[in-house]
């Protein structure tokens, strides 16, 4: 599904955020990234969401080669993704339902299916009663779901995450993995960078640890993660 | 769809995984996406009049500006227009009137009148005798009374001719030869003041097309800051459509519509404007045209003019809004 190749990020200020990272993730895995700030997490999402491009080395995701894809392709691309953020941004203009509405207004969607898909993802993250509120009135949990809900409302092969539960008290961030985990199991390849290690420990997946812009650790820890 | 999600199932077999990502991946068909294409439209042709009352002062403000600055272009040349046609019957025709001596006789003017018929460069001529133009004289003038007491009457006999050409050198060889004629006295080539009425009309038309020029490039201006200052203000929400996979044709197309309808509302109040000033000018307009013994009416901005304002109108939002999207769209990237 993510296949990065020696892949090099050089930022224009001369710094190296990624240094020839190389590592491959099969179809409905999930993976932790982790890492102290300024490993590089960031900018590997920033890479897989085409954010940024590489300054060196090639990423290919689902077959495609992010090195080659030109700017107009990039919404595109997109739109098999769901991307889920940390401060979930939210429009605080419009309601759950519209906010969640938006990757699919985006796609293109008829209205019929809009509202189907919609109600089917609020249904998943559990907030069908409160499609019609302002998302400033739910709690940071419940903003969070929505959050979630949007990004896979257009039923994307890829759910990135950065740092999902950042913000979240431990019950909250628990109920937040479950729902990656759901997704995981119809088949959603499943990336999240997160440096709450007690809680990527709890989850028992497959860890990649990031320092200094270089991959220290690929791995499923058994009992504690290497860090 | 639910089923499929089951925290608590056994794990899936890879194959029958990836069969499943391979089934969820979002579709969506050509027609459907035309239609949800075209809905867009109408959606953002609707929010943006939504926008634009939701904050009616700064939008109303905006909009006066547009007005304001279109109004006085589009008055003027509504002006223009009313004040050809208020000249029209006054034809670019050239006449000379050839002013003949006293003591001419009539029966040789005549002689001499077919003569100049005969010639390729006159089109016509008409013979006003001095008693025809003493009568029209005090008809026109109202100083008949003045004349009652002349012992004879003052005025000469006049040849009016119509030259067949307007070309000025003709005019001037054929005037030239009138006043050779032994029995002219004297030639007046009556040019000068069509001339100047057309340079006069030339001169209006040109400064208001250049005023018009200005003003619509304040126009642009005026749009150009106020879609900058929308596309400030929705900044968080350009980044998370860009992010959710929105092409630039779709983040760009509200602010095109709002645009447009600033442009719109502009045209609409202009329009208004000169509206109201025609009216206000309409009974003056006539009283003095009464006063002269014309029947002339201020032509009022009708619906071609309408259309032609608000057309332009728009069309001047919409390219407002390109110049600041075109600048500042691209430059709101996710970082």
């Amino acid at each position: 599904m993510i296949k990065f190749d020696n892949v090099n990020k050089r930022y224009e200020s001369g710094q190296d955020a990624l240094g020839r990272v190389s590592l491959e993730i099969g179809r409905a895995e999930m993976v932790f990234l982790t890492g102290h700030s300024g490993a590089g997490k960031s900018t590997l999402l920033k890479l897989l969401t085409a954010i940024e491009r590489p300054t060196r080395g090639s990423i290919i995701v689902a077959g495609q080669n992010l090195n080659r894809l030109r700017n107009g392709q990039i919404p595109y691309y997109r739109r098999n993704l769901g991307i889920v953020f940390q401060n979930h941004q939210l429009l605080f203009d419009r309601s759950v339902f519209d906010n969640v509405a938006l990757p699919l207004a985006v796609a293109g969607c008829s209205k019929r299916e809009v509202g189907r898909r919609v109600r089917a993802a609020l249904d998943k993250v559990g907030l069908l009663h409160k499609e019609k509120q302002n998302p400033i009135v739910l709690s940071g949990g419940e903003q969070q779901r929505v959050g979630i809900a949007r990004a896979v409302v257009n039923k994307p092969a890829l759910l990135v995450a950065d740092e999902p539960t950042g913000n979240l008290d431990p019950k909250l961030s628990e109920e937040i993995m479950q729902l990656f985990r759901q997704f995981n199991a119809v088949g959603t390849t499943v990336l999240i960078a997160s440096h709450d290690l007690e809680l990527i420990a709890r989850m028992r997946q497959r860890v990649l640890t990031l320092q200094q812009g270089q991959l220290i650790y690929d791995g499923y820890p058994s009992r504690e993660p290497a860090y | 769809m639910n089923q499929r999600i089951n925290p608590s199932s056994q794990p899936t077999p890879v194959a029958e995984r990836q069969r499943a990502a391979g089934a969820v991946h979002a579709r969506t068909s050509g027609g459907d996406r035309l239609r949800s294409w075209l809905d867009h439209h109408r959606e953002m042709w609707r929010e943006s009049w939504r926008r634009f009352f939701a904050a009616p002062m700064s939008s109303g403000m905006t909009a006066l500006v547009i007005a304001i600055a279109l109004a006085l272009p589009a008055a003027l040349q509504l002006g223009l227009t009313n004040f050809q046609r208020a000249v029209a019957g006054w034809d670019g025709q050239p006449q000379i009137s050839v002013f003949l001596h006293k003591r001419a006789k009539e029966s040789v003017v005549m002689d001499y009148a077919d003569q100049l018929r005969a010639d390729p460069l006159v089109a016509g001529v008409t013979y006003i005798s001095p008693e025809q133009a003493l009568a029209e004289f005090q008809q026109a003038s109202g100083l008949g009374d003045a004349l009652v007491g002349m012992e004879s009457n003052p005025l000469p006999a006049v040849l009016l001719v119509r030259p067949a050409g307007s070309d000025s050198a003709a005019l001037e060889s054929l005037a030239a030869r009138l006043r050779e004629s032994a029995l002219t006295d004297s030639v007046v080539l009556d040019m000068a003041w069509v001339q100047r009425l057309a340079q006069l009309t030339e001169l209006g038309r040109r400064m208001s097309a250049g005023l018009a020029f200005l003003l619509a490039l304040g126009v642009l201006l005026v749009v150009v800051n106020s879609i900058r200052l929308h596309i400030e203000n929705r900044r968080e929400e350009i980044l998370v459509v860009k992010l959710v996979g929105a092409t630039d044709a779709f983040v760009r197309r509200p602010f095109l519509y709002t645009g447009l309808v600033y442009g719109l509302v502009g045209g609409l109040i202009a329009w208004l404007l000169v509206s109201v000033g025609v009216w206000l000018l309409a009974g003056p307009v006539s009283g003095l045209a009464n006063l002269y013994g014309s029947g002339f009416r201020l032509d009022g901005p009708g619906i071609t003019y309408f259309l032609g304002l608000a057309g332009g109108a728009a069309l001047l939002g919409l390219i407002g809004a390109w110049l600041a999207v075109a600048r500042h769209i691209s430059a709101i990237q996710p970082r």
